[in-house]
């Protein structure tokens, strides 16, 4: 299909002996919410740090738009269309709001250094236009009022959704968010589910997303790929995971056979 | 970004008046000799010294690195423009710019040079290769002896560093830092200091950014090197050891990371307090020393903190105040 944004084949790494991810294969579709699930230790970050080129694969490929990452960097992959969050939240904490948004334009905004030193017209023209994209963004996200504030003052919940506005503002096609609702209160994380489909709505991008909160993965997610030991043990829609007894297997162990 | 009612000309001719009235106010100070030779050469040093806590400000405060090799690139400015002045192949003026120039150009070549192996590393380690560094390019002024006269030292250096030519180096210095960090360039340097991962997952060519602010620095440091040549007319390898890179750490440090107002206050106080201690013979050493430790203590982000000054501000202060008189 031509609507696939990134494709894995046969990923995988070692950490020296340690195979941390094995024969991964996942495609994910534009404007599709997909999630990654598993217990700890699974190997879940490390497809993200994979797929956001932190890591080299040991085998296999990662196609982007039908292209080989091969030779992509961390920030060139970031060009190209591939956003994230991350499980422990970096934010640019002495910044503020406004300024952590427009780190994420960096890329969009087109002033090079002789026009900003100089401040020519380019300079003046950009700035507006940037700050505008992300006065847009944070209204559409409900931090427009918060944008002198200070990153690191603000909550939790407020951080973690900082955190994806910035993202958002490299112009993604691809979201992939790491944990987005944990340390988050069950009113925090409706919040962040409501926030989660309003990005798919609005900006017609797929997104990954690892979750060990079920309500919210189940709650979402259209396709659902359940990780273990590195190794795919199931991936379906939400309800087949739900029922599906490798799961429940890696999750909660395998029961006594009872007499 | 602050924002502000004050239209932009109006800044730029208040900063441009300010600006203008010091210079005519120090060049007549310095011209006049109220101060005596002793201060005016005093002037002239926090001149250097405030491009060079500037320069290393942007790297220690605003990048987040802590390099202890400052000395080295201003001792690669003040070698290669009094080298370049002493032939005396153009007329005065033009000597002067071009030898600055070349002065900023070679150490911020040497700073690139430096700058892609040694910001490979963080912390500790980035400090440790780049005071190797620093002392190389000492030991290596030391023994180039047929060009660099080695430890019998460059004489005869045009002295051509008068208090006009340090502001307005000053000023230059401090305009284009600050220019550069309120722009997108700016951003991601800071962006950079707070979270290096982020900031690459933002799409920001880290080590671009990196070496980028290295040359800069190192750059202005050149300058304020050859600064220091043309005040003193003899430059003696020496000049640039260990001890004057940790001087302008500290002076920045003082003066608090990551605020260009707060090194420009703390190369005034820190150059300058030893000269009216001198009264108090030995006992200055300790009474320079103690202030320091006095100021870590209370104010362990420095005296200025991350505060900048803000002439915007500071108008519309006095706007508003005016406002409220006449209603």
């Amino acid at each position: 299909m031509s609507n696939i944004v990134i494709e894995c084949k046969n990923l995988g790494i070692d950490f020296g002996g340690l195979t941390a991810v094995d024969n991964f294969n996942k495609s994910i579709k534009s404007s599709q919410i997909s999630g990654l699930i598993g217990p700890n230790g699974a190997g879940k970050t490390t497809i993200f740090n994979l797929l956001t080129k932190v890591y080299k694969p040991t085998r296999g490929s990662i196609l982007f738009n039908g292209n080989d990452t091969k030779n992509m960097s961390i920030t060139s992959i970031n060009k190209a269309g591939v956003a994230r969050t991350f499980q422990n939240i970096r934010l640019f904490n002495k910044m503020t709001v406004l300024e952590n948004v427009l780190v994420g334009l960096h890329n969009r905004t087109n002033c090079n250094l002789v026009s900003s030193i100089l401040r020519l017209p380019t300079y003046f023209r950009s700035e507006k236009k940037a700050k505008e994209i992300a006065l847009n963004l944070l209204e559409i996200f409900d931090m427009k009022d918060i944008y002198k504030e200070n990153a690191g003052n603000l909550s939790y919940g407020t951080q973690r959704k900082l955190e994806i506005t910035r993202a958002l503002a490299t112009s993604p096609k691809i979201l992939l968010l790491d944990e987005p609702a944990a340390g988050m209160n069950p009113k925090e994380t409706e919040d962040l589910m409501e926030t989660i489909k309003k990005i798919q709505n609005d900006f017609k991008i797929a997104i990954l997303l690892i979750e060990h909160d079920m309500k919210l993965v189940m709650g979402i997610c259209s396709e659902i790929t359940v990780l273990n030991y590195g190794k795919i043990i199931a991936n379906g829609l939400p309800i087949e995971i739900q029922n599906n007894q490798k799961v429940i297997e890696a999750y909660l162990g395998k029961g006594e056979e009872i007499a | 970004m602050r924002e502000t009612n004050i239209p932009l000309y109006i800044r730029y001719i208040v900063t441009a008046i300010l600006l203008t009235s010091f210079l005519f106010i120090g060049f007549f100070i310095t011209n006049s000799n109220i101060l005596g030779r002793a201060h005016n050469t005093l002037i002239i040093q926090i001149g250097f010294y405030i491009i060079l806590s500037v320069s290393l400000n942007m790297v220690a405060g605003y990048l987040g690195q802590l390099p202890l090799g400052h000395a080295g690139f201003m001792a690669v400015g003040a070698y290669s423009a009094s080298l370049f002045w002493r032939l005396g192949i153009l007329p005065s003026f033009s000597n002067i710019i071009v030898g600055l120039i070349i002065s900023g150009i070679t150490a911020a070549i040497f700073g690139i040079i430096i700058g892609v192996p040694a910001l490979r590393l963080k912390g500790d380690y980035l400090s440790i290769i780049t005071l190797g560094f620093g002392e190389i390019i000492r030991v290596v002024i030391n023994n180039l002896d047929n060009i660099t006269y080695g430890a019998r030292g460059l004489l005869n250096i045009p002295r051509y560093s008068t208090f006009t030519l340090v502001y307005i180096c000053v000023i230059i210095t401090i305009m284009v830092i600050h220019l550069i960090m309120k722009s997108k360039h700016g951003r991601a340097i800071i962006a950079i200091r707070d979270n290096e991962i982020a900031a690459r997952s933002c799409g920001v060519n880290v080590i671009y950014y990196k070496v980028f602010t290295f040359a800069v620095s190192a750059f202005f440091a050149g300058i304020a090197g050859a600064l220091m040549a043309g005040n003193q007319g003899i430059l003696v390898p020496n000049n640039f050891d260990f001890m004057t890179s940790v001087n302008i750490l500290m002076i920045v440090v003082l003066g608090g990371m990551g605020s260009m107002f707060g090194s420009v206050i703390s190369s005034i106080v820190l150059i300058s307090l030893p000269v009216f201690l001198q009264p108090l013979n030995e006992y200055r050493m300790i009474i320079y020393s103690l202030l320091l430790i006095v100021v870590m203590i209370f104010k362990p982000t420095g005296l200025m903190g991350s505060y900048e000054f803000s002439l915007t501000y500071f108008l519309e202060k006095i706007g508003i105040k005016r406002r409220e008189e006449n209603v």
